[in-house]
């Protein structure tokens, strides 16, 4: 959804489940997805429904992918590099979370 | 000289004099003001590069390139350099995902911070602590914000300074407030046409700003703020008095419903773009157990703190947009007062020394903080799209936990948010909240005809940022990382389990 107001002058190779892409080197990895026409980069864990970046700032968490083999990597918070794999996720994060009045620490 | 650029968590020091969060305009200015003084600083920061949001890539942008973002931006380049230019640590890419002030238990200092850096988790300590955290979007809730498609405003801008990109059009800009037509003349500058600006602002509101005005017309604020609307009235096709908003599409927007006195349209678009003004970033101020207190005219809860910055924890401080909403320029500023009087109540720098230098960047602060109270009242979002009426609407992203299933479960009577997150799990997911608080403390004073200071917002705890367990794991046993990992205090575990057995 996003367009490139310049060429790309240092490119960058990565692929997306299994696709090449390219993207200038310096951006983040979720505007080098959006600008290579990936709007969907995860599924919910609830509805199934698509998501996508949306604040770009390391604030929503809908940029959760698979990077180089590591799960719910924020997208808008790391640079995109040469040869990264990365997946979309389909389903629930699984990330530990905060507890919650005081449930949780008492384990 | 120039900072040294940390990236690896075993490189950075046990210990800091100071210890800034965000290197945006507040963290840059404190950690300037801190090295000047012979404080040993270290900066952390989640994004690659220093700015922050409002300066993003300051440092590798030339006016030659992106013209289109306005010389506000490059006021950021002075400051970036002068930050590059301090002996500080530096650190990108890092997450901090706890933060305590101890009154006592550390060897040094008194501040615990956990952070994660290259996929490591390190405990490092601090005398004080700076939140430079910034501003978030505040959130929209409006059908169909989940689509892709959908991004903030902020994201738009930030896409622009980062990478000289745009929105794939037709776009549709939505909400109100300055940014919004800011955005909009960015994107027109940058060469983007068939845009739709949804001004959904108040008109209401007008009266009630009034007596804001004699502050805003000897602001800077008003030629700028003509000077935008102008051109985006002249180049835009914007629509007024918006009274309801929905985003369209199957799994991709296809265009924006709305409403307005004159019933009900439809425009097709591929970009939306949405804004209804920002609030302060207050999750790790929270979770450090910093007091909250509720800004009405700002919409908004914020860390409460005094005039330079100190908080109701011991060694913490704040500056920025975190503390509470006041642009770039007051940022800067903020963040020198909140260095200037941690190191003066640590002992690096006399008391008596910095009482002028204070007095006269509180003044400077005054100056930059003029008009904005007739911007935040006149732009003030309209109730709609703080409390969605449509039941079907998502209030909690993470959890898809709609505004209906909000109102059911406050029906059940919880006390407050809380008690409603453990009901329902709105507020749980990844982003703990950062999308859904305000939208739940906003709904649920309206439903018990009350303020928002009345209903309070999340309670939060660490890990205040998701970190992943095998790094927890790996954390070396002391006191501070069992307490920032399990929220009690190991010692005291000790005394009830152990030692009175062996007694
Ligand atoms: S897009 Fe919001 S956290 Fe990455």
């Amino acid at each position: 959804m996003l367009n490139r107001l310049r060429d790309l002058r240092d490119p960058v190779h990565f692929s997306f489940d299994g696709v090449p892409m390219q993207a200038e080197r310096g951006d983040t990895l979720a505007v080098a997805l959006l600008a290579a026409g990936v709007n969907h980069v995860r599924r919910t864990g609830i509805s199934g429904a698509a998501r996508g970046p949306y604040c770009l700032m390391g604030v929503c968490f809908e940029c959760l992918v698979t990077v180089d083999g590591v799960q719910n990597r924020q997208a808008c918070l790391i640079e995109v590099d040469d040869e990264m794999d990365v997946l979309s996720q389909q389903g629930a994060p699984s990330l530990p979370m905060p507890v919650d009045d005081g449930e949780g620490s008492k384990q | 000289m120039s900072h040294r650029h940390v990236s690896t968590a075993d490189s950075l020091l046990a210990f800091y004099d100071l210890l800034i969060i965000g290197a945006g305009p507040a963290g840059m200015a404190a950690a300037i003001e801190a090295t000047r003084a012979g404080a040993r600083v270290v900066i952390l920061d989640e994004n690659p590069r220093p700015g922050g949001q409002i300066y993003r890539e300051i440092t590798r942008n030339v006016p030659a390139h992106r013209p289109y973002l306005g010389p506000d931006y490059w006021k950021g380049k002075a400051l970036a350099e002068a930050f590059t230019g301090t002996n500080a640590d530096y650190v990108p890419g890092a997450t901090v995902w706890s933060m305590e002030s101890q009154g006592e238990g550390v060897e040094k200092g008194n501040c615990v911070v956990g952070i994660s850096l290259g996929g490591v988790a390190r405990m490092i300590e601090a005398s004080a602590v700076i939140l430079a955290t910034g501003a978030i979007e505040r959130p929209m809730p409006i059908p169909g914000w989940t689509l892709p498609g959908v991004l903030t405003a902020g994201a738009a801008q930030i896409a622009l300074k980062s990478a000289g990109v745009v929105p794939q059009g037709p776009i549709v800009l939505a909400g109100c407030g300055p940014l919004l037509y800011l955005l909009a003349t960015q994107l027109l500058d940058a060469g983007v046409s068939n845009m739709t600006l949804l001004d959904t602002s108040d008109p209401n509101r007008r009266l009630a700003a009034l007596r804001h005005l004699p502050g805003f017309l000897v602001s800077p604020y008003l030629l700028k703020g003509l000077t935008l609307l102008l051109k985006a009235k002249r180049s835009i096709h914007i629509v007024s008095g918006i009274r309801s908003l929905a985003i369209v599409g199957k799994e991709d927007v296809e265009g924006v419903r709305f409403t307005t006195a004159r019933g009900h349209e439809t425009v097709s678009a591929n970009s939306v773009l949405l804004h209804q003004g920002v609030i302060p970033a207050i999750n790790l101020a929270s979770a450090a157990g910093c007091a909250l207190k509720w800004n009405e005219v700002q919409r908004t809860f914020q860390p409460a703190s005094d005039e330079v910055g100190c908080t109701s924890a011991r060694g913490i401080y704040v500056a920025g947009d975190g503390a509470g909403i006041g642009g770039a320029l007051a940022a800067e500023v903020s963040g020198r007062i909140a260095a200037i009087t941690a190191l003066s109540n640590i002992g690096t720098v006399a008391q008596h020394a910095v009482v002028g230098k204070l007095k006269r960047l509180r003044h400077e602060r005054r100056r930059y903080l003029r008009g904005r109270a007739f911007l935040d009242v006149l732009y003030a979002p309209q109730q709609e799209f703080l409390t969605p009426s449509d039941p079907q609407t998502i209030v909690c992203r993470c959890e898809e936990i709609t505004a209906g299933q909000v109102r059911d479960a406050i029906a059940l009577g919880p006390p407050g948010p809380n008690q409603l997150k453990t009901f329902i799990r709105c507020g749980m997911g990844p982003c703990q909240g950062r999308l859904c608080a305000t939208t739940v403390t906003e709904i649920m004073a309206g439903e018990r005809g009350t303020n928002p200071s009345e209903i309070g917002t999340y309670r939060l705890r660490s890990p205040v940022k998701p970190v992943r367990l095998a790094e927890l794991a790996r954390l070396p046993h002391r006191p501070s990382a069992l307490m920032a990992v399990t929220g009690r205090d190991p010692v005291d575990h000790h005394t009830t389990n152990k030692e009175t057995h062996h007694d």
